[in-house]
């Protein structure tokens, strides 16, 4: 019932999309561990790991879309369930390092030893086992998610505010994971890491393993958004994204929508995270950094809102060019990423994908743009991609 | 519809083969290496000086016929002041542009973050801050200084030359800060100072608003003993802290601030009139009168086309670094990262304080260390300056350190030697 | 003892050689010792020319404060060296008298450290106490309070007896009853002295009686000890007034570094990432403006913020126009998507900056009248943050009249509150758009001139402000600018109290889980604009 549930969702494109996706769960860990470097189709170690993290960034941004695009909620706080989620697995992979730290202490981490710590703290315990730190990286992001979440959408808080205070809870966390009284390695955060279920994580092998576990994990959150957003649920969801009144007065509680949506977000969000730590080999408060947030916006625009898929183009297509570009031209590639974000949101306001789409309807697209553009009304409800 | 899933397949196509492929075409004919400093973001105010210095070494051995007969080719990249790129750019660089050394990183958390990089794919890491201390990696050649090379000189300035009998350890709160003050504070304990006469305070990254602060170092040095302050405040808070002492007119007579993070380029930026007098501990100041010296500024103006460009310890670093580099390759005869691993301990190479500093077998090296006084020009007037001092990558300091020691030698080559234990691998329990 | 021997030995010398010429020799000699002596050796050697009282001496003893003072490599002489370029004019110290001319290289630089510039600065309050002009006895009365000593005790009578000036016979009463603490003094005089010491207040007041307290006589402990306590309840009462001050301090940055926010954000819509960098844009017009000043003509160094804010204004103003004209403008109705074009401009602007001026900081001065502090009772007042709050209330001010009495404002008012209508007005929205988004800009740029005073001029200037200008707006209620005004007093203040206690990081986090909860209570800020519209 459950997997009829979860396909009745798919249709074309996202079907073609978990094809591609699960293609490359396979054959880039195949192509990395079977055929020979000097093979043309040899995918190297670095290049999967770096495509593991852009599919990390890809997962965060479709969490962000199922809030973004089909609920109305813009958060800029997104970037702090992805970090929590990876301070879950974080913890859970220093607790693996044991003695083989550089103080040989078999239970505290060495950021704990130098700073003269001489128990682990209580929220440390229960992360030497996998199913434990797991739950976490789904219940930690989505419990805050929870809590915000229930707070602010009962007391109604929308718009421009909500996106303010999300900024303002990412923001509150930076600073707290950067205390190193928080226990959490501070700026440094929590680095160095051995092994994950006793495969070290160096190996070629693990890291094709996390490659494929990516991909999967994409491809099954990608089942359950689209499953969400085409069912009866995600009917009224996209109500609450356009007309949110209207929705409440049709006696659909809001704010529990709202607040089902957000955690589930949230806890994509976890899982991106705790993917992306073991493949990158570092947490740390950085990942809070409300900048960082506001990126997973854009690869949301770019890659186009509303559509599931876009974000998932966007997020590896801004990703990879950051890459490209911080390599290609070190002293002006800011130039090139700013510049390609004010020409998205001028040329292709839908994104990537939203454009291609809806190139048939561009006629139309361009009439509603000028009549937005002549009744310019700031507060105005979030307005679809399509 | 099909056209855009042939879209978004071409696109990840494209972008796979990109990065596959890119590598693959590199000439044999020159030695690359690989400069890992941020040119953008938060740290690029102070990393963006070193990669003009590795540029201009490089230039400058090119000259004199490059190593190895082969020219020397850098690879510069923007890590962007974030961590996990740091981590990411480093594996490219070693992975993908197969360069033979990298020069980079200033914040320690960079370099924890490239660390397991290195020592996975085997790689050389040259880092030239100054650091807290408590780390050795077999692939990593720490020419910055260590505690025992910049802050316990500089509290022993204090305690011998200023009579300072009270101390406020201000700094940043982030590991090295916190590091340094734990080993200042056992090191004031085992000279006597009374715990409550050491007042620890730390601020976040970027604080700017310094009233409060001030006035509680104020408070601290009314208690008619003499009192200073030991700076570990980083680089970006700085000039507000030193604004806001001016304005409150601490003068360096009264209360001296010593910062182990304010050098030549930090106060190229700050009216520097109200802070005659305070102080900073480096292992090179731009005005050490040595002949190493006067050449060094004088090809770096050359370079920059500036005759402002201030230098500073952590050029010098760089300089050390990359001279040791080159003679170990010429002695080793390859850039075999295990070869010149085996060779880079034990060189010696003209330093710019006149001397000669030699790369110890953990990995740090010795260099003097030197107490300045900050002039109304914007330079230091260097009023103290030591012998050679061997950096110490475990402090005796702290309780969990004091009994390892490391050595990449063969064959022990081991980081976290344990002298009390006699084996490998840390305190053990 | 031995001291005291040495002294009358001195004395009886300069007495029976006739004093003036034996002196000046003396002091020649101790002056070209000072070539060669290390820092404890020439700080005695200071302390000695001190006691020759020689007045003559004190041009030479500022120079080696201020290290005028050099060797002569050939015959290690040593002489006061002046002048810029290659070659300096010399003095003789001890004369006073021109000694001719030597280039630079021939010269070694006399090196000071604090201990010694403590012991110059004493011997120059002891030396200058007599001096003709008033200020120069008040500093010398200063530096005598900041380094007591028994032995200017008579210095400080004799000065007293001649002194006319009520102000500086002040300072000089409490310098004596400074000195008079470690003197060898009758412990009546010692205890009329911790009285004015107690009236003097504040925490050098505290320094000092705790410095005397630990070799004071059993009997004067008791005295001292209740002066100590006596000031500190004083000054806790200040203390508060204090976080007051540094709260509206903090409060006025806030609210200058959001009030352009508010414009742009507030009243315009535009979720305006790129304002931070407006801000920055400021600071290096104020830096421009000083460099200017500075080559071209240095008299004026005084007016150089006067000077930097039109520029500031009309530059930043310019970007805005530039950017509302040539981006924003095409996406007015979907206000979330300017975020995205405004954070790609900000990287650019970033990165623009950082291209021309370089990554690091540069150097923006403080005029003279925007340095240094004052006392208002027990409270401590540093005047460029008493500028600081003055100006960012002037701005307010003045943008507050700008939109109610004027006919820009009145058009930018209609503009915002209905569109449609204001353009069947004849109002021209597009420019009205265009120039209020100048407008919002150019106060960032005054905003970016002011920050300058207090922050660093980097490229990272803006990034550090724009979250807490977003939380200003948001928190005093988007569209309101009484609001911000508001928003932005009462978090400096909070922030200011919350501080001393849970440290600056918590502090901070505190108030940012406050405004989060706040906004729960009251989701459209503190001061919500009415409206019938059920969906804003």
């Amino acid at each position: 019932m459950i997997t009829q549930f979860l396909l009745k969702g798919a249709d074309r494109r996202i079907t073609i999309m978990l094809a591609v996706l699960l293609a490359l769960a396979v054959l880039v860990p195949a192509s990395n561990l079977l055929l020979s470097p000097e093979n043309p189709l040899h995918v190297p170690t670095y290049a999967m790991s770096l495509f593991g993290k852009y599919l990390c960034y890809a997962l965060l941004a479709l969490a962000l879309d199922l809030v973004w695009g089909y609920c109305g909620i813009l958060s800029l706080g997104h970037g702090a369930f992805f970090a929590l989620g990876g301070y879950a697995m974080g913890m859970y992979l220093m607790r693996q390092i044991g003695p083989r730290g550089v103080y040989g202490d078999p239970i505290l981490p060495d950021f704990m030893v130098f700073l003269n710590w001489k128990e682990l703290p209580w929220f440390w315990h229960g992360f030497d086992m996998f199913w434990f730190a797991m739950l976490m990286v789904l219940l930690v992001p989505g419990l805050l998610a929870f809590v915000f979440g229930w707070f602010a959408f009962r007391s109604r808080v929308n718009g421009v505010y909500l996106s303010i205070i999300t900024q303002a809870m990412t923001y509150a966390l930076l600073l707290a994971f950067f205390r190193n009284d928080m226990g959490f390695g501070g700026n440094n955060g929590l680095t160095d890491f051995k092994d994950i279920l006793g495969f070290s994580v160096q190996a070629d092998g693990t890291r094709a393993a996390l490659f494929a576990a990516t991909a999967f994990f994409l491809a099954l959150c990608l089942l359950i958004a689209s499953a969400i957003v085409s069912s009866k649920f995600g009917k009224v969801l996209v109500g609450v994204r356009d007309a949110e009144s209207r929705v409440r007065f049709l006696g659909y509680r809001v704010e529990h929508v709202k607040l089902f949506t957000f955690v589930v977000s949230a806890m994509m969000a976890g899982i991106a995270g705790a993917l992306f730590v073991p493949q990158v080999g570092i947490i740390n408060p950085g990942e809070f950094a409300p900048g960082n947030s506001i990126e997973v916006v854009i690869w949301t625009a770019v890659g186009g809102r509303g559509t599931l898929i876009g974000p998932i183009i966007g997020a590896v297509a801004v990703a990879f060019g950051k890459s490209m570009f911080t390599s290609a031209f070190p002293e002006v590639w800011l130039f090139a990423l700013g510049g390609l974000f004010v020409a998205v949101t001028l040329f292709l306001p839908k994104g990537i994908v939203g454009t291609i789409s809806g190139y048939v309807s561009a006629r139309k697209a361009i009439k509603a743009s000028k009549d937005a553009e002549a009744g310019v009304d700031v507060d105005k409800p979030i307005q679809p991609a399509e | 519809m099909s056209l855009k899933i042939k879209l978004s397949g071409a696109l990840l196509a494209a972008a796979m083969s990109a990065t596959a492929l890119s590598g693959a075409f590199a000439a044999e004919d020159t030695i690359k290496i690989g400069v890992l400093h941020s040119l953008s973001g938060t740290m690029a105010i102070s990393e963006t000086t070193l990669k003009d210095a590795v540029l201009m070494l490089v230039e400058e051995q090119n000259k004199k016929g490059g190593v190895l007969g082969k020219k020397l080719e850098a690879v510069v990249v923007d890590p962007a002041s974030d961590w996990p790129l740091f981590a990411e750019k480093a594996r490219d660089l070693i992975a993908k542009d197969k360069v033979s050394a990298v020069f980079g990183c200033w914040t320690s958390s960079s370099r924890k973050s490239v660390l397991p990089v290195f020592e996975e794919l085997n790689s050389i890491l040259f880092y030239p801050v100054q650091y807290e201390g408590e780390e050795s990696s077999r692939n990593i050649f720490y020419t910055g200084a260590a505690p025992n090379q910049q802050a316990i000189p500089a509290v022993d300035y204090l305690l011998e030359e200023e009579g300072v009998k009270r101390f406020v350890l201000e700094g940043t709160d982030y590991v090295y800060p916190r590091t340094t003050n734990k080993i200042l504070e056992a090191y004031l304990i085992s000279k006597g100072i009374p715990k409550e006469d050491i007042l620890i305070n730390y601020t976040p990254f970027g604080f700017s608003d310094w009233q409060t602060e001030v006035a509680k170092i104020k408070e601290f040095g009314s208690a008619g003993k003499k009192a200073a302050v030991v700076s570990t405040v980083n680089g970006d808070a700085n000039v507000p802290f030193y604004k806001e002492l001016g304005n409150q007119g601490i003068k360096a007579t009264d209360i001296p601030v010593v910062a182990f993070s304010v050098g030549e380029e930090e106060l190229a930026g700050l009216d520097t009139k109200p802070l005659v007098g305070h102080l900073a501990a480096w292992n090179y100041f731009q005005s050490v009168e040595a002949d190493a010296n006067a050449e060094f500024i004088k090809t770096w103006h050359a370079y920059t086309k500036n005759d402002k460009r201030v230098t500073n310890d952590p050029m010098e670093a760089t300089f050390i670094g990359f001279n040791a580099w080159v003679k170990a390759v010429e002695a080793a005869g390859t850039t075999e990262t295990d070869k010149v691993l085996d060779s880079l301990i034990g060189v010696s190479v003209p330093n710019l304080s006149g001397g000669y500093s030699t790369v110890m077998p953990n990995h740090h090296i010795t260099k003097p260390v030197l107490i300045g006084e900050i002039q109304e020009d914007g330079q230091f007037s260097i009023v103290k300056q030591t012998a050679q001092v061997v950096g110490d990558e475990w402090s005796d300091f702290l309780p969990d350190s004091k009994d390892l020691i490391s050595d990449w030698r063969a064959p022990m080559s081991c980081g976290n030697f344990n002298v009390a234990a006699g084996k490998c691998g840390g305190k053990g329990k | 003892m031995l001291k005291l021997l040495f002294k009358t030995w001195f004395l009886c010398l300069a007495l029976a050689f006739g004093g003036q010429a034996f002196a000046q020799t003396a002091s020649s000699d101790l002056f070209n010792q000072l070539g060669k002596a290390n820092f404890a050796d020439a700080e005695k050697i200071v302390v000695e020319l001190a006691k020759s009282g020689d007045t003559k001496i004190v041009p030479a003893l500022e120079a080696l404060g201020a290290g005028d003072l050099y060797l002569r490599k050939e015959d290690g002489k040593v002489f006061v060296a002046k002048g810029s370029g290659a070659t300096l004019t010399l003095t003789d110290p001890a004369s006073g008298e021109a000694a001719g001319e030597a280039p630079k290289g021939a010269l070694t630089k006399i090196k000071v450290n604090n201990t010694l510039r403590r012991a110059i600065n004493s011997a120059l309050g002891g030396l200058t106490l007599m001096s003709p002009d008033k200020a120069t006895r008040l500093s010398a009365a200063q530096a005598v309070i900041k380094s007591p000593s028994g032995e200017m005790l008579a210095l400080l009578e004799t000065a007293l007896a001649a002194e006319s000036d009520a102000g500086v016979r002040k300072v000089m009463e409490e310098a004596r009853a400074v000195s008079l603490m470690s003197s060898d003094r009758p412990l009546e005089d010692k205890k009329t002295a911790i009285q004015t010491i107690r009236e003097i207040g504040g925490r050098d007041a505290i320094g000092i009686l705790r410095a005397a307290l630990p070799a004071a006589d059993a009997s004067l402990k008791p005295d001292i000890e209740k002066a100590i306590t006596g000031i500190e309840d004083s000054l806790k009462l200040w203390d508060m007034g204090q976080n007051v001050v540094y709260g509206l301090s903090l409060g006025s940055v806030l609210l200058l570094a959001a009030i352009g926010l508010a414009i742009t954000f507030g009243v315009m819509g535009v979720i305006n990432m790129a304002h931070g960098e407006m801000v920055m844009i400021g600071a290096y017009s104020t830096f421009i403006v000083q460099d200017v000043i500075r080559t071209h003509a240095p008299g004026l160094f005084d007016w150089s913020l006067a000077i930097a804010l039109p520029v500031a204004f009309v530059i930043t103003g310019a970007v805005g126009f530039a950017i509302e004209r040539g981006v924003i403008r095409f996406l007015y109705g979907r206000p979330l998507e300017t975020l995205l074009a405004t954070w790609g401009i900000s990287l650019i602007l970033q990165q623009t900056v950082r291209s021309i001026f370089g990554p690091t900081n540069r150097e923006v001065g403080n005029p003279s009248w925007m340095s240094g502090s004052f006392q208002l009772g027990g409270l401590a007042i540093t005047s460029n943050r008493l500028w600081i709050i003055a100006f960012s209330m002037a701005v307010f001010l003045a943008l507050l009249v700008l939109l109610k009495r004027s006919s820009f404002g009145l058009m930018m008012r209609a503009v915002t509150q209905n569109r449609r209508m204001a353009s069947s007005m004849g109002i021209r929205t597009p420019w009205v758009d265009a120039f209020t988004f100048a407008l919002g800009s150019g106060i960032a740029g005054l905003a970016g001139v002011a920050l300058s005073q207090i922050d660093n001029v980097s490229p990272n200037l803006g990034q550090s402000y724009i979250i807490d200008s977003f939380m200003v707006v948001v928190f005093g209620g988007v569209g309101n600018l009484w609001g911000t005004l508001v928003g932005a007093l009462s978090l400096g203040i909070l922030n200011k109290f919350l501080e001393p206690y849970v440290g600056a990081v918590l502090g901070k986090i505190l108030v940012l889980v406050l405004i989060i909860l706040f906004i729960q209570k009251r989701p459209r800020g503190l001061f919500a604009l009415k409206g019938r519209a059920v969906e804003s």
